[in-house]
């Protein structure tokens, strides 16, 4: 009963509980979080993960806006059916530029985490405009108004300066030229050499929705297309020990 | 609210506590709760010598059990994969007109292509393959470039006017009215000319005069009679069957800012085999050649 005894020590004076559970959680998250932050394996090296171009960033901000998340999810689980369906098992590496991540939770729609490059542009505008026009079964609403609402990417500079405060890799030169490079990837006769050299070859650099100016549309197709596409697998060794 | 003290007989375990005359009871815990209790203890104990658990200084302990998801499913899709690689073997080594002639291989390669139809194919050309405004229907024995298993393949596997292959189907209608390179009045001429071709112009008077600007501007690509070409894949314009929609509006759209719908190369993303199975899913559908 002796342990018991101390114990009435703790249940009768406030403030020392209080001390001793702060410590307990401490410990507690000490071991469950901090090595996240120092082991190596948390986040697997891959080749080809980049920063999202600014028009991406804009078409990403968009997506969390219309609460896209609440029925796409952004996450391939290791599981034969969701492999065979989606492509390769998402890789932590591949939601590290993202705050906050875009995992989600729950699938009315198709998961999204490798949707880039699956269908072409215009089927994403017919697709936005009227989900059922394409696949007539679909329950998703008509994102029609974001080709009407044209963006000019002001401040999507700032985002960046706060991302790379956050630790996003952008570099000065990319926060300084984010507006440009927010109009040429959306226009195929611009001067997008800047773009492509900053943030790579692959960059895709098209009018994605057809018409001239950058919209909404533009930017939120940007993204989709660019997902799932920036990890290189044929150099990808899985450790299995995961 | 009763203010009577309740004292239970022969029941004096009490810890000693009291506020305003209510007293704690000692009671033990039930057994079966306590072992129980215990029991879980001892399973978090195990489990975490079983399976990966504890972080460690260059990384988590993997567990005696050795359970991985990613070789789990690694290994589960090797199991299907090896279990079906004589079939594919099969499958890619036989002529594609010579699929149909086997009917084991036959019934294989239907079944495994309508399930990369669903998976990969249905979002654009619908999940039943009739296709909607701006995607071909599959099913009707009218083809962009070919219906014949092998160019179905080709389509297939390269895709149309994409950046993924380089063998990608290509073919650039100009823009006659964006590029103004036709009148407007010569559109409306040649708009009304090629719905004749099916019966249907809107304004008699000017199929004539279409019909000039047609061969002028047109028969190169979309033959003479406007029956099209599939090697320059020119739909045909006299059957009726339209990919964007045959009324004047859509037609006049269609020629004056010309139509690039894109289909994805999909010999990135689909073995060989899968390729070889939607194509001769999507040849039996109806409307192969």
């Amino acid at each position: 009963m002796s342990i018991l005894d101390k114990h009435k020590i703790l249940e009768t004076n406030a403030t020392l509980l209080l001390v001793c559970s702060f410590l307990v959680v401490t410990i507690g998250g000490l071991v469950q979080i901090a090595p996240l932050f120092y082991l190596e394996n948390t986040i697997e090296k891959v080749e080809g993960m980049r920063p999202y171009t600014p028009l991406e960033l804009a078409g990403r901000d968009i997506y969390i806006r219309e609460g896209c998340y609440v029925c796409h999810s952004q996450m391939i689980r290791p599981m034969r059916d969701e492999v065979e369906r989606y492509g390769h098992y998402s890789l932590a590496a591949e939601s590290m530029y993202d705050r906050p991540f875009q995992w989600g939770s729950k699938r009315t729609g198709p998961d999204l985490a490798r949707v880039g490059g699956r269908y072409s542009d215009e089927w994403h505008v017919d697709h936005l405009r009227n989900p059922q026009a394409v696949v007539p079964e679909s329950v998703m609403p008509k994102y029609g108004f974001l080709e009407e609402k044209r963006v000019d990417g002001k401040y999507i500079g700032d985002v960046m300066a706060t991302n790379a405060m956050l630790g996003t890799p952008y570099t000065d030169g990319m926060i300084e030229a984010a507006q440009a490079d927010f109009r040429a990837q959306a226009d195929p006769d611009s001067d997008f050499d800047g773009l492509l050299e900053r943030y790579g070859e692959k960059v895709n650099v098209r009018n994605f929705d057809g018409q001239p100016g950058v919209s909404e549309a533009d930017a939120l197709i940007a993204y989709l297309q660019m997902m799932g596409t920036l990890v290189d697998f044929s150099t990808f060794t899985p450790d299995a020990s995961r | 609210m009763s203010k009577k003290s309740q004292k239970f007989e022969g029941d004096p375990n009490t810890t000693g506590h009291e506020w305003d005359g209510i007293e704690e009871f000692d009671n033990p815990m039930p057994r079966w709760w306590l072992w129980t209790f215990y029991a879980t203890i001892i399973w978090g104990v195990l489990y975490t010598i079983a399976y990966p658990a504890w972080p460690l200084i260059n990384g988590a302990t993997a567990g005696v059990l050795g359970w991985s998801t990613r070789a789990d499913v690694a290994a589960e899709i090797t199991a299907v994969e090896e279990a079906n690689a004589p079939v594919n073997a099969k499958l890619e080594a036989t002529e594609l007109t010579a699929i149909a002639a086997d009917p084991e291989l036959n019934s294989y390669a239907v079944s495994a292509g309508s399930a990369v139809f669903k998976t990969w194919c249905a979002q654009c050309h619908g999940s039943g393959a009739a296709g909607a405004k701006g995607y071909p229907n599959l099913l009707d024995d009218d083809w962009l470039w070919g219906g014949s298993v092998e160019d179905i393949h080709a389509t297939v596997a390269h895709g149309i006017r994409n950046e993924d292959s380089d063998d990608a189907r290509y073919s650039e209608m100009p823009a006659f009215g964006r590029d103004e390179l036709l009148e407007k009045e010569e559109i409306s001429q040649v708009v009304n000319y090629v719905m004749s071709l099916s019966g249907e112009a809107q304004d008699a008077s000017k199929v004539e005069a279409g019909s000039v600007v047609f061969a002028d501007n047109c028969a190169s690509c979309h033959a003479e009679d406007g029956t099209g070409d599939r090697e320059q894949g020119a739909p045909n314009l006299a059957d009726a069957i339209w990919l964007y929609g045959g009324d004047y509006a859509t037609l006049s759209e269609t020629v004056t800012n010309s139509r690039y719908g894109v289909m994805p190369a999909w010999n990135t993303r689909l073995t060989e085999a899968q390729i070889r199975a939607v194509s001769s899913y999507v040849h039996q559908l109806g409307g192969g050649e």
